[in-house]
């Protein structure tokens, strides 16, 4: 009993990180860029929605009850920023890198995490910030009396979000001409611009898509948690799961955020009293080094060959 | 300039007259690479199928095709980079089953690359000097010192390389970040890297690609200087016929990862398979 | 015109081979060697010394150290942080069980030790290339900040976890604690830093160097020239970690006298001196210099003119410092992506037509 709540914990957490490495699919996908600074972006989507709902005024800290926004009307305005947001990056940092190698542009997201965690604490105080949507809180009573298992609903929300979420993006990126765009632009900047394709479109629509993404990660992990620097950490997190899951695929987001959660989970309460706790800090990275070794696509990524 | 290449040809062009009859005398000479029944595939794509030929020791051996025949798929075995599924490769004497990179290379196969291959970030001087690290070795400890042992390596190998240099005519541009030269350039320092390996099999992949008449001729010369100056056998992907008919001795004409022909070029140039194929002729 | 290279003709190989060819440079690099020896110990203070000269030659250190593997090799390390640790808590064990030994072996010893542990976490890469490197050494520092957290026998089972550092003496004088001179703390740091620049410039322009480079630049053909790139990998990795293993050392031992794994060795660090590398300069000894000055002054004239001028809150310039280094990062990675040194070596180019226009 105790072995399967801690596997349902695990795959709830797993969901969670999972949420979070669908924004760096999409921006893999389309852009070839591994961006660090989607993390931070969570941060920042949940800071301004926690701000625009408490009518907080940025800078000065202070409150002012006639500026804040229902819950609702929060969201829409959130996303809209995230959306300006998306477009200040393109227009700011990635037109100017077009073509470069990878690791510049991923430095180049190393750089703007390191802008907007700055910019989220000035503008908000970093504080810990409490986020109610009136998500439902507290752990689920059918479970806990009918099966006698400790699951918190708002954990199988997020899981519920994350699914829709995933057939949507599934959905787009298949089916739609800008999914078919979106993955030219992947494949070979020049290219698809050779083809027509407006890189600056695609980047500003998938940089927003990516910070819708971001703002319902930030919403389950505030709920859960609140609001705190620690959501910025998550990118690194991420970072295993997308080399189990195969940095291109978002079912490979899902199952690789999955098995880094249960894997986390187990090690901590089997591993840990032998080893000696908090191995989950270090856990998900060596299972992504194993993987590494053994099967560097991923589950489900493509196998590269190599041409000289 | 054209009086010096026209020399140049005609003294290769001397031993090699039409009817083949100059590659006769070549036969009696040693096979230094030889591949046998060599099949490569990709998932389902079969580069190569069922493929032997030789090379023989100082000869200069095209290997011609349309594109996508698996002309450069088939160095890459030689090389040691793709491994075969079926075949052998016998390489002066010894057969195995697949070659490995470093042993290509530490026994004499050197290779230039179909889209220049070179080190960006380092000069050309330093891009050939790469070419000497097999024949470098002093450990670590003097290296750090730059004293003693390593020093006069670097020194000696230095003086080598400036050889390489003066024989390219590239002294200008000794200390210029490969990444600013021309194309053209490019190409040569490529060339000057493998023949700093000093090599036994030198691997060609479509050296003249992208360069005008003149370049093509500077670059012949030195093809041909090498041939026969060092004695270098070579192995050349071209699809200029003009210089693939001059330049070699023998041709491999391959299609669709099969070897549709195999002689003089005279006899190549005549066989129906070879013109079916380049003209696109359903088969 | 007054510093060029026309009418320098050099009559052999290694005289052109020289660590400075341009007689002009030989002086400049006089000139700083002799106002860093001379005038600052003469000039240095207590604050000076902690704020910004022992940081700036420990952080040059670790960013050299840095450069050599992701820089001159193109490996990506995000595990500075930990190996740093490694060199810190290595120098603490041998200090406090062999209290009498120099401290230059104390800092050969945790070099040697942290290149091994570099090794052992470069072993990936013999499957794994650029990028994903980066996952690795992510690994590696997670894991060694960890170990150093649980396993009591690093920090000789105190109770607070943390380590702090004894009295160490080099040549008879003591450069460790807070008891020694500032002077001698300085110069034993310059020293060593010295010692390693010259190094790491012996390394980089011979084989070893041109192999890092041939990896980094074009593996595969590397490898068909006969370089193998697992080997050179190895080899990167066990150079970069000794040295950031020795500078992790001296910012345990001279700077700061105590450390804590995970506070002291965070990510951060990690991505600290990566940013160094990157505004400095990646593949340029000069530019981990130069990287490690910027970072190292840059808080210091934020706190100065924010806090001192104009009175905000050290809160406040504490996360504009953030997003100054943010912004920086972008900046020279749109604009100039080989950092400062890129930048001063166009001075340069301009200063060889000076004062004529072209």
């Amino acid at each position: 009993m105790f072995f399967l709540e801690t596997v349902i914990s695990g795959l709830l957490a797993g969901v969670m990180y999972a949420l979070v490495a669908l924004g760096f699919v999409l921006i893999f996908k389309a852009s070839g860029v591994f961006n660090f600074a989607q993390g931070v972006m969570a941060l920042f989507a949940g800071l301004t929605l926690v701000g625009l709902m408490t009518g907080t005024i940025p800078i000065t800290h202070l409150t002012n009850d006639a500026l804040a926004m229902p819950g609702w009307l929060a969201i829409i305005a959130t996303i809209a920023i995230m959306m300006v947001l998306a477009f200040a990056i393109e227009r700011l940092i990635l037109r100017h890198l077009v073509n470069q190698e990878h690791i510049i542009l991923f430095m180049s997201t190393l750089g703007l995490a390191y802008v907007l965690e700055g910019a989220g604490d000035i503008l908000w105080g970093s504080d810990v910030k409490v986020l109610d949507l009136g998500l439902p809180q507290g752990a689920s009573d059918w479970l806990l009396d009918n099966w006698g298992l400790y699951v918190e609903k708002i954990e199988l929300v997020a899981a519920l979000t994350a699914g829709i979420l995933v057939a949507v993006l599934a959905v787009f990126f298949q089916k739609t001409r800008i999914g078919r765009a979106l993955r030219a632009v992947a494949d070979d900047h020049q290219a698809a611009l050779s083809v027509g394709i407006s890189l600056r479109t695609i980047w500003v629509i998938v940089w927003s898509v990516a910070g819708v993404v971001a703002l319902v990660a930030g919403v389950m992990w505030g709920s859960k948690s609140g609001i705190q620097f620690s959501l910025s950490l998550i990118a690194l997190k991420a970072l295993p799961v997308l080399i189990l899951g195969g940095f291109e695929s978002i079912p490979g987001a899902i199952v690789g955020g999955l098995i880094i959660g249960v894997g986390e989970k187990l090690a901590e309460v089997y591993g840990g009293p032998i080893i000696g706790g908090a191995i989950e800090n270090w856990f998900a990275y060596m299972l992504a080094l194993a993987f590494l070794l053994f099967r560097p696509q991923g589950l489900f990524g493509e196998k590269i060959i190599e041409r000289v | 300039m054209n009086a010096k290449t026209k020399t140049s040809k005609k003294a290769a062009s001397a031993p090699k007259d039409a009817n083949g009859s100059g590659a006769a005398q070549k036969t009696a000479r040693d096979v230094l690479l030889s591949v046998e029944h060599v099949s490569l595939s990709f998932g389902g794509v079969k580069a190569i199928r069922d493929v032997s030929f030789d090379i023989r020791k100082s000869e200069i051996r095209a290997i011609i095709g349309p594109n996508g025949a698996g002309k450069t798929s088939m160095l890459n075995v030689i090389n040691g980079f793709y491994h075969p599924q079926e075949g052998t490769i016998t390489y002066k004497g010894e057969k195995r089953s697949q070659m490995r990179p470093h042993d290509a290379a530490s026994h004499g196969i050197a290779r230039t690359f179909q889209n220049v291959a070179l080190f960006r970030g380092m000069s050309t001087l330093d891009n050939i000097m790469t070419g000497r690290s097999l024949k470098m070795g002093k450990p670590i400890w003097w290296q750090v010192l730059h004293y003693g042992p390593a020093r006069q390596e670097e020194l000696k190998n230095r003086e080598f390389v400036e050889h390489i240099i003066d024989f390219l005519e590239i002294e200008a541009i000794r200390r210029t970040p490969v990444g600013r030269l021309p194309y053209g350039l490019q190409k040569r320092v490529e060339l000057g890297r493998a023949l700093a390996m000093e090599p036994e099999l030198l691997l060609l992949d479509e050296p003249m690609a992208g360069m005008n008449l003149e370049e093509k001729e500077d670059m012949s010369r030195f093809i041909i200087d090498v041939n026969e100056q060092f004695g270098t056998t070579i192995a050349l992907i071209e699809h200029d016929m003009g210089v693939v008919m001059d330049l070699s001795d023998r041709v491999a004409v391959l299609d669709y990862g099969q070897l549709i022909a195999d002689g003089t070029p005279a006899q190549v140039q005549k066989n129906q398979d070879v013109i079916d194929a380049y003209l696109g002729v359903a088969h | 015109m007054f510093y060029r290279e026309a009418g320098l003709f050099k009559t052999s190989y290694a005289a052109d081979q020289a660590v400075f060819p341009i007689p002009q440079d030989r002086y400049f690099i006089l000139g700083v060697l002799i106002i860093a020896y001379v005038a600052v110990p003469l000039l240095i203070e207590d604050y000076w010394l902690n704020a910004v000269m022992l940081p700036f030659l420990v952080y040059s250190l670790a960013a050299l150290g840095l450069n050599l593997l992701t820089g001159y090799c193109g490996l990506l390390s995000l595990g500075t942080g930990g190996f740093l640790a490694v060199g810190a808590y290595t120098a603490y064990k041998m200090m406090t069980a062999f209290p009498g030994l120099d401290m230059i072996f104390v800092l050969l010893t945790s070099g040697t030790v942290t290149a091994l542990v570099g090794l052992l976490f470069g072993l990936p890469s013999l499957r794994i290339k650029g990028f994903y490197v980066a996952v690795a050494t992510l690994a590696a520092q997670f894991f060694l900040i960890w170990l150093f957290y649980k396993v009591g026998w690093f920090y000789n089972y105190n109770a607070t976890g943390q380590i702090t550092v004894t009295p160490g003496y080099s040549f008879g004088v003591l450069v460790t604690s807070q008891k020694a001179e500032p002077a001698a703390k300085y110069l034993f740091v310059l020293s060593v830093v010295v010692v390693f620049a010259l190094i790491a410039k012996n390394i980089i322009r011979g084989r070893i160097g041109r192999m890092w480079m041939a990896v980094r630049d074009q593996d595969i053909a590397a490898e068909l020239i006969g370089i193998r790139p697992f080997p050179t990998k190895l080899s990167a990795f066990a150079a970069s970690s000794f040295f950031i293993g020795v500078a992790g050392a001296m910012i345990f031992a001279n700077w700061l006298g105590a450390a804590e794994s995970g506070e002291t060795f965070g990510i951060n660090e990690s991505f600290l001196v990566l940013f160094m590398i990157i505004i400095g300069g990646l593949g340029s000894i000069l530019g981990s210099f130069l990287g490690a000055g910027f970072m190292t002054l840059m808080p210091i004239l934020l706190k100065n003119t924010l806090v001192d001028y104009f009175g905000l809150t050290a809160v406040f310039a504490k996360h504009m410092e953030i997003m100054m280094m943010g912004v920086l990062i972008v900046f020279f990675l749109i604009v100039e992506p080989n950092g400062l040194a890129r930048l001063w070596q166009i001075v340069k180019e301009k200063l060889r037509l000076w004062p004529f226009p072209h």
